[in-house]
């Protein structure tokens, strides 16, 4: 760690505030860097937090991808048609697991909506039960569309289909994950366009390994080879891995916690009229009478605000 | 050929297990049987050991937020040491001691290091110790970081907040500096310590440690601590529950208080640019472990606890402050008959009585304003009676006068044409006895004899205008002047 001398210039373009703070100009190291540090060993200690719900029809591999996610057994994952008649009313059934890694810990919790849309076929276009699913769902969470059992498409047709399914979700306005008016910067910008071109993601899932050219791969294995679940050409997997574990983890638990649950805040507090508005018994600041102007940080409540307010 | 394929899978199982990290975390198995959690075991490298990483990612761009509060004495070296610190001249001048009150002073400033965004905010109390009155001297201090918890509390309980965006300004830690007079802790610092030690994480530091030897500062510690405990007062204890950190916050949790120097000046040391202090008996090293405790000051604050104060102020300064609060207006997580009510139970069961009140207020007020009106309407209707008594009397008053008036203008009328006639007949003879002898005495004294008035006076600005008025307007045809007895 070298003591730098450092120039207080990007904070101006970072700072929302409109009343700048004096940069300070330290003439040395001081060791603020290691706050860093202190924080990641907080992190350790008290374990990360997770949860995710998997929606689809059933036979469609929800338990098996999530088995294959987190690479264990979430799931006991049932054979297809070997279950029990699917259950007529929407029941969601959730499993809580806690998995380590290098000194990570994690508490997984993943629910399951069997009994969802099976009377559904939606294997040709988005119909118009599922857009106003979606539609309700992405005021309420962060959704990930995923082509499930995509080794029985082609590559040609996977990316019609893609095409397609983009087409119907930007005519009906849903906003999946990641959400562009989310995007904090440029790099934001760029690197989540590059994930909503590939969205929704052609996945297969397996949980079974198979010897293939001398290597051990998750796969599953049909008449005419196997399909490999970790390899690029094969399926998106990995990019839906990628995307879930190892680089926007953080990022949906923030939006959750920031956009979708502050959303629901003022929707409870309002429909119940709980706190009385104006001069009351309680110091409340009352609602001002324009809503604020909420500087672009850190995953702001922005349009899906007032959306959320006409929705509801 | 299935059978050997099945015993290599086993193998590369066995394989991966060795290789990832299984040890379940001993916490959280207790609590993971009360919730019927299990620990699994992974298969593979699944990736989210990257998940402290991403936390950090976001903190960098969020920035980070910590608020010192320095109390102290003026002159004892609080922006000295803060300056020292941080390794900046923030702008300041020297404060006068004569100040009637203690007043704190907050600036912010924005430092950065690599890739860390600090928005620092230092709180001096200006003026603190020149009171006579010591409970001028904390109380003032208290109720800033009171005044704090609340703004925090206020945006908490806002329907559309947005607490991620909000400034912190609640104060993280809390230099208390004290006097390097080697004897003892002063009355004020005890005070003012035991009224801060619940709201804020305190930190005693010896100041201006260069004015005491060695031996006096163990002596002057040992004391210092001893009263703190003897008095119950809670400093900070720097964290002792990871093993990362434990030992050495465990070793210097034994050095406190504190005995710093503080210095932007530089002395040439050897062939170093030092921090320090020169003395004609030699040069105070403030980043010399060996002459004072800077260094682990600023260890301790800035490099290995600063997001354990803050976690501290969150969780529990602020969270008894809250508790406190909302236990003042009335809240309770438990109703009547022990059982747990919601916030909005609560909301709703408080809103009921305050309606309530309200109503029976207005009511009140109603019952008050009618009564106040009826009194008024009262007072009115009796005024009203004088004021109508008042003028029937002055109208008898004017009637009675007029009538007067009208009888002695008759009689002066009579008069004036009994003088008429009489003064007709005199001419008569007068013109006859002229005549008859002309001669001028008779004249003369026919002359004298003739006319006599009498004037009568009669005053009339006792009289109302109306009475005046007509009695003026009848005797206009009379040239005489009116006049009136009373």
């Amino acid at each position: 760690m070298d003591p730098t001398r450092r120039s207080p210039s990007p904070c101006s373009s970072r700072t929302p505030s409109p009343r700048t703070p004096p940069c300070g100009e330290m003439l040395g190291y001081v060791g603020i860097e290691a706050v860093l540090d202190q924080l990641k060993i907080k992190a350790m200690k008290m374990g990360f937090e997770f949860n995710i719900m998997v929606v689809g029809q059933s036979g469609l591999g929800k338990s098996t991808m999530v088995n294959t996610l987190f690479k264990s057994k979430v799931w006991k994952s049932t054979p297809p048609g070997l279950g029990g008649p699917t259950p007529q009313t929407l029941k969601l059934q959730s499993v809580t697991h806690v998995i380590e890694e290098k000194g990570v810990k994690l508490k997984l919790t993943v629910t399951d909506t069997p009994g969802f849309g099976d009377q559904i076929n939606n294997d040709k276009c988005l119909r118009p039960l599922d857009i106003e699913f979606l539609q309700r769902l992405c005021q309420a969470v962060n959704v990930v569309p995923v082509i499930a059992r995509a080794d029985s498409l082609t590559l040609e047709e996977r990316e019609t289909f893609r095409r397609r399914i983009q087409h119907n979700l930007r005519t009906h306005c849903i906003d999946v994950y990641p959400q562009k008016c989310f995007d904090e910067d440029v790099n934001d910008k760029i690197l989540n366009s590059k994930i909503r071109d590939r969205i929704p993601f052609a996945v297969v899932g397996a949980d079974r390994e198979h010897l293939v050219n001398g290597r051990c791969v998750l796969g599953r294995k049909t008449k005419w080879g196997i399909i490999e679940v970790e390899n690029m050409a094969h399926c998106e997997f990995p990019l839906l891995r990628d995307l879930l574990i190892r680089s926007h983890l953080q990022d949906l638990k923030d939006i959750t916690h920031n956009v979708h649950y502050e959303n629901y805040r003022v929707f409870r507090l309002n429909q119940s009229h709980v706190l009385p508005r104006g001069p009351g018994w309680v110091n409340l600041a009352p609602v001002p009478a324009s809503s604020p102007v909420i500087p672009r940080s850190s995953k702001v409540p922005g349009r899906v605000q007032e959306d959320s307010e006409e929705k509801f | 050929m299935a059978s050997s394929e099945v015993s290599r899978h086993l193998l590369f199982q066995t394989h991966m297990a060795a290789k990832t990290c299984i040890s379940s975390p001993v916490s959280d198995d207790e609590q993971g049987k009360k919730e019927n959690i299990r620990s699994l075991t992974m298969s593979g490298h699944v990736g989210f050991e990257s998940l402290p990483d991403q936390l950090v990612n976001r903190s960098i761009q969020q920035g980070f937020c910590f608020n010192i509060l320095c109390v102290g004495e003026t002159g004892i070296g609080k922006s000295t040491l803060i300056d020292t610190l941080f390794n900046t001249n923030f702008e300041d001048h020297e404060s006068s001691h004569f100040y009637p009150h203690v007043r704190l002073k907050a600036q912010t400033y924005e430092l950065q290091e690599s890739n860390v965004r600090l928005k620092l905010t230092i709180v001096n109390t200006v003026g603190f110790g020149d009171q006579i009155n010591k409970e001028e001297s904390y109380q003032p201090i208290v109720d800033y970081i009171d005044a704090q918890f609340e703004a925090y509390l206020q945006e908490e309980l806002k329907i559309k907040r947005c607490l991620f965006n909000y400034h912190d300004s609640r104060i993280h830690v809390c230099l208390y500096f004290i006097s390097p007079t080697g004897h003892s802790l002063k009355t004020l610092d005890l005070l003012t310590m035991k009224n801060l030690d619940s709201k804020v994480n305190i930190i005693p530091v010896i100041a201006k440690a260069d004015a005491i030897s060695k031996t006096e500062l163990q002596k002057f510690k040992i004391k210092l601590m001893s009263e703190l405990v003897s008095n119950g007062v809670q400093i900070y204890q720097f964290p002792t529950d990871d093993e990362t950190i434990a030992k050495i916050n465990s070793s210097m949790n034994a050095h406190l208080p504190f005995a710093v120097v503080g210095s932007m000046d530089e002395v040439k040391v050897g062939n170093k640019m030092v921090k320090a202090r020169q003395y004609p008996w030699g040069v105070v090293q403030v980043e010399n472990e060996n002459h004072c405790d800077f260094v682990k000051l600023r260890e301790m604050l800035i490099c290995t606890n600063m997001e354990d104060l803050r976690e501290q102020t969150h969780s529990r300064h602020y969270e008894l402050y809250r508790r406190c609060k909302l236990e003042e207006l009335g809240f309770k997580d438990v109703g009547p008959e022990n059982k747990p009510v919601s916030l909005q139970e609560t909301y709703e069961a408080k809103r009921h009585e305050f309606y309530g009140e309200r109503q029976r207020k207005e009511e009140e007020m109603k019952q008050t304003f009618v009564q106040r009106v009826k009194e008024k309407e009262a007072i009115l209707k009796e005024a009203e009676r004088e004021l109508q008594a008042k003028f029937e009397h002055l109208k008898r008053v004017h009637h009675e006068e007029r009538v007067k008036l009208e009888e002695k203008r008759r009689l002066l009328e009579e008069e004036m044409a009994a003088f008429s006639k009489k003064k007709a007949t005199c001419e008569i003879f007068q013109n006859q006895s002229f005549l008859a002898t002309g001669s001028k005495k008779d004249k003369d004294r026919k002359k004298e004899q003739g006319y006599r008035l009498e004037l009568l006076c009669f005053d009339v600005r006792a009289c109302e205008p109306i009475g005046g008025r007509k009695g003026a307007e009848e005797g206009r045809g009379a040239p005489v002047q009116w006049g009136g007895h009373e």
